[in-house]
């Protein structure tokens, strides 16, 4: 049987977990990582793909529409940041990004509107649209980038109530307090009535339908949320990652890996994001320092990276055909296995695997 | 039926006037009426292929007949969209079963409750108390259904999971689930075997009796048809054949010319 839940939608296994993960956020990471190395490399963008993964999650493992296109939304974000800061200094940095992620919502609506009439991969297709036309659009109007010529724009400092946040750990901080908030937030609204209206337009809209649900409005709903959460994920990838902003860092090859993120991590999971962000951010780290660590350098740099792409096809592939679900439900299944705990939730989706 | 009825039979409720129905140059109905009495339990009856589930459709919103109109509670229903015609207070099911296979049983059941609930993103996202006594108290109904439908044990299965029978019930939930004044289902039975039949025959009927929900079924066992309904539309080739208490339907020659197949000039 499920736990039952005491606090909102949290049980109390969710909460212990909730807890100890933001205690190992805050306090025992800070305390035990030294390295700038690891704070600007790892734990930074991990967040930051990991918030953006959160809002593919939305739209694809949620409302099951299925879009690619994150990475444009993320240019739109990290750009509407850069223009508030540069033209509206004196507006507090949190608020900042709130509305650089309403930006990113507003165009998450306008290129959501083709789910209203197509589906499938005919979407992915519609969807494509935001991801070229946002990075287009940049590059073409100077405005965007205030005419610089260099093509490299150095982002902004960080300045909340006049502390300027600059150093790798400081970045850090700001990253992981924004990106569990929005997390806590992404588990309520999934565990809650948005999140099963989305579920139910993804198994069944016809049923969802006459069940009083509005299609329009729920898969809009969908779009905009998880344009927010990448246009979010895409500012702080900027101003706290690359530290510069150029729309070549936001193309295509982004949003695909956002993508995996979401199908390796597990469908319609908030951890799924996590996880797979996780993976396929390390996987190159771990694959490259394995590879010179046991055959010394043997083995050609580009044929580590020609491996490091098989293996992610090949991963994809078979997680699609035994794991549907993911490495969030691997996970499951070996916490079940260890502890002899449930893993069954109410709320994660069963058989992914539609043999069509 | 010896059951004793809180709600007696009223006037009408639905009313489909001269509706008809084409797909292309296939005549789904055609110039097709009949009324729905308040609290009453209705059958709609014909061979396969003869647009019952057309009919359904049309009334639902997901199909808009040609010509004719469909009046609910004096009210023409002329917005069709099945989301406008769940909010007037028509629910239903579906003949192949449209559960949302991923999600749980009492999820199921719960995006029945959907127009019993209205807090926006922001309220559950922030979970504000207007949203966290909403989802409580849905809830507590939601649980209510399933002690009714005896399907305790399977609550937290994925429906996807169930087999075809309990399937059947959990869609009956969700229906449920919406408390509309009136409930399409649309061949609840069909697939079961008699103790499943007799099952479900129990639920509808108590649920009429207790709550007054106004119900259509299409339904092809003529014992089931004969036993729970107070009237019965035969449909034929998207025609009315014939209209009335399950006795007077059971003796007319059009419903036994239909059935055993006599020719058709």
């Amino acid at each position: 049987m499920t736990s039952k839940p005491i606090l909102g939608p949290y049980s109390q296994g969710d909460i212990l977990r909730l807890g100890a993960a933001m205690a190992v956020t805050f306090l025992v990471l800070p305390l035990i990582i030294q390295s700038d190395y690891w704070y600007s490399s790892i734990l930074i963008p991990w967040l930051c793909l990991a918030l953006a993964a959160i809002g593919q999650q939305f739209v694809m493992g949620y409302a099951g529409q299925l879009a690619l296109g994150a990475a444009g939304f993320m240019a739109a974000g990290a750009f509407a940041l850069y223009n508030i800061e540069l033209r509206l200094p004196w507006m507090p940095f949190p608020l900042a990004l709130f509305f650089s992620g309403l930006i990113a919502a507003a165009l998450g609506v306008l290129f959501g509107l083709p789910s209203l009439r197509v589906r499938g991969i005919y979407l992915m297709v519609a969807t494509l649209a935001a991801q070229f036309f946002i990075i287009w659009t940049i590059d073409k109007f100077g405005w965007f980038k205030n005419y610089d010529t260099s093509g490299i724009i150095t982002a902004q400092d960080i300045v909340i109530f006049g502390h300027a946040f600059t150093s790798p750990l400081e970045m850090y901080l700001v990253v992981a307090a924004v990106v569990t908030v929005l997390t806590i937030l992404a588990i309520n609204m999934t565990r809650g009535s948005v999140g099963r209206n989305w579920m139910a337009v993804r198994d069944m809209d016809i049923a969802a339908e006459s069940m009083g649900i509005s299609l329009l409005r729920t898969k809009l709903q969908a779009f905009a949320l998880s344009a927010f959460y990448c246009g979010v994920a895409g500012a702080l990838f900027a101003f706290t990652y690359l530290k510069s902003l150029e729309p070549v860092a936001f193309d295509i090859k982004l949003s695909f890996q956002i993508l995996f993120m979401v199908i390796l991590g597990g469908l319609g999971t908030i951890n799924g994001a996590f996880i797979g962000a996780g993976f396929i951010l390390l996987f190159p780290v771990v694959l490259n320092t394995v590879g010179n660590a046991w055959f010394h350098g043997m083995i050609d740099a580009t044929i580590i990276s020609a491996i490091e792409q098989v293996v992610f096809g090949a991963l994809i592939i078979l997680f699609l055909i035994y794991e549907p679900l993911g490495m969030a439900k691997l996970w499951e299944k070996l916490r079940a296995r260890t502890f002899g705990m449930s893993a069954v939730r109410p709320t994660v989706p069963a058989d992914l695997a539609q043999k069509p | 039926m010896t059951q004793v009825r809180n709600f007696s039979i009223g006037g009408p409720v639905l009313e489909v006037q001269n509706i008809s129905l084409r797909f292309g140059g296939v005549k789904a109905i055609t110039d097709t009426s009949f009324k729905v009495l308040m609290h009453e339990i209705r059958a709609i009856i014909g061979p396969n292929g003869a647009g019952k589930s057309s009919l359904l459709n049309c009334i639902n919103g997901i199909y808009k007949p040609q010509e004719g109109k469909i009046l609910f509670k004096g009210e023409v229903l002329d917005r069709i969209s099945p989301n406008i015609i769940a909010r007037k207070g028509i629910s239903r099911t579906f003949q192949n079963l449209a559960l949302f296979k991923r999600m749980s049983v009492i999820d199921n059941i719960l995006v029945g409750r959907r127009l019993h609930m209205s807090a926006n993103f922001l309220q559950v996202a922030f979970q504000t108390p207007a949203a966290t006594r909403e989802e409580r108290e849905n809830r507590e109904r939601c649980e209510e259904i399933v002690d009714f439908l005896e399907i305790r044990d399977i609550r937290d299965t994925p429906v996807g999971r169930l087999p075809y029978g309990l399937q059947k019930k959990v869609e009956l939930g969700r229906a449920l689930a919406t408390e509309a004044d009136v409930l399409l289902l649309d061949e609840p039975m069909a697939g079961m075997n008699v103790e499943e039949k007799r099952e479900m025959c129990r639920f509808i009927l108590k649920v009429n009796d207790e709550l007054g929900t106004t119900m259509v079924l299409i339904e092809h066992d003529m014992g089931v048809v004969m036993d729970i309904s107070d009237n019965v539309v035969v449909l034929d080739y998207g025609k009315i054949i014939a209209d009335g208490p399950p006795e007077a339907v059971r003796t007319n020659q059009n419903v036994i010319d239909a059935y055993l197949g006599v020719a058709h000039d």
